[in-house]
């Protein structure tokens, strides 16, 4: 599924912060976001991921194929590991958590409340949520905060595998995950703020 | 759906998940009732209903601003919104699994707390008939106060004043319907009133929850 955004203007609390994005995902590729912090990534993110509207433009294939993990992990702290997960697969009509506790070595952790992780578990766990989720299009933002080294390699193995098995990635990082990723830099599609028409300079 | 129910019913029932709490609310307020009114059997049997109803209303308000609030913090449900499920059926199995853990305890123990306020015998029956049929209602219109709240800290206040107004028609004809059973008179204009504001409530507010909740997200 190739996921196709064109001239796209997006706004956070009523004010644009990126007009004209283009951008092509095809499968098996996977796209680097970078950008100042404000810039509108996450903004970016969770309109592709159906969350809020655009301004105007099209986003053509993001019906039901969109995987989204933004900063919050969505994990019940009372709810055991696999409990958490079993609960995702279902929901997304998937079967067998099994692959994607392997994918981040969570099995030691399985039986154990999610309350009870560190952070950086708790993030592997809300990562693992990807595969059980089947979606071809990962759209990720942030994904390695509080990660180590180790988990970080671990993220960049589950996504190539991805990657290799027809699916896409869009991701919002400022760290090298290894990945053959094309980069693009959302500054130049800054929104430019339009000068207010009845601006009133007696006023000041 | 049915995974997101038994999910929902693990939390509330887990360490923190907030179920007992209605119930011990409606105990205290019961119990207490005959101490500060008086113990005149006669005076207590005759407001029993009306205490017992507004008990049960208050009992489900109190749990209202967890409904959706914890699933906003931790992120959840965004990803509910993003998964294969229409947030109208999210919204609605969230308020059935708020009325199996805060109403239907509610209407089991409402016959028990009946008796430390005299409530006369004819009365249990209709008592229970009543909440059976109003506290669904109550949790379809605290799901949509909870909608419309979601995103705001401290939530709680502007929710109890949205809903209020809402749940009045509710306890009007509930306790009417209790009322008239205890005094042994007719029932049938006040129970059809309140199936009907109970039926309209289920088949309408889910709609209007889950639009509320899509502008609350963005």
């Amino acid at each position: 599924m190739t996921l196709t955004v064109t001239d796209l203007t997006i706004a956070r609390g009523g004010i644009p912060v990126l007009q004209g994005v283009n951008l092509v995902l095809r499968p098996g590729a996977a796209l680097v976001l970078r950008g100042s912090n404000g810039i509108g990534k996450t903004t970016l993110l969770r309109t592709l991921a159906g969350l809020q509207p655009p301004v105007c433009g099209t986003i053509r294939g993001a019906d039901e194929t969109i995987a989204y993990a933004g900063h919050f992990d969505g994990i019940k702290p009372t709810l055991t590991v696999s409990e958490n997960l079993t609960f995702w697969a279902s929901v997304f009509g998937a079967n067998g958590i099994q692959p994607a506790l392997d994918a981040f070595d969570l099995q030691q952790l399985a039986m154990r409340p999610a309350g009870s992780l560190s952070a950086g578990q708790k993030r592997r766990l809300a990562l693992s949520r990807l595969l059980v989720t089947g979606r071809p299009i990962w759209v990720l933002d942030e994904p390695t905060v509080s990660l180590d080294v180790a988990a970080v390699s671990m993220f960049a193995a589950a996504v190539r595998a991805h990657l290799a098995g027809g699916g896409s990635a869009l991701i919002a990082t400022h760290i090298d995950l290894g990945l053959s990723a094309e980069v693009l830099d959302l500054g130049r599609f800054r929104a430019k703020t339009r000068p207010v028409a009845d601006f009133d300079g007696d006023f000041l | 759906m049915i995974a997101l129910l038994l999910r929902d019913l693990k939390l509330a029932f887990r360490a923190g998940g907030g179920f007992g709490l209605g119930l011990a609310f409606f105990l205290i307020l019961t119990v207490l009732v005959p101490f500060s009114v008086g113990p005149q059997s006669s005076l207590l049997s005759s407001i029993a209903p009306g205490v017992l109803w507004l008990g049960a209303l208050l009992a489900c308000l109190l749990s209202l601003d967890r409904l959706l609030a914890l699933d906003w913090e931790d992120g959840s449900l965004d990803l509910l919104a993003t998964a294969p499920v229409p947030l109208e059926s999210v919204v609605t199995i969230k308020a059935l699994a708020h009325w199996l853990t805060t109403g239907l305890p509610l209407v089991l123990v409402a016959p028990l707390l009946g008796v430390l306020l005299n409530l006369p015998v004819a009365g249990f029956f209709w008592l229970v008939i009543s909440l059976l049929l109003g506290t669904p209602a109550l949790s379809v219109i605290g799901t949509f106060g909870a909608a419309l709240t979601v995103g705001l800290k401290r939530g709680g206040l502007l929710l109890s004043l949205l809903v209020l107004p809402l749940y009045v028609p509710t306890l009007i004809f509930g306790a009417e319907v209790a009322r008239r059973g205890a005094a042994g008179m007719e029932t049938t204009t006040p129970l059809l009133m309140l199936a009907g504001i109970t039926a309209a409530v289920i088949a309408l507010l889910p709609f209007a929850s889950a639009a509320v909740l899509r502008v609350n997200l963005r």
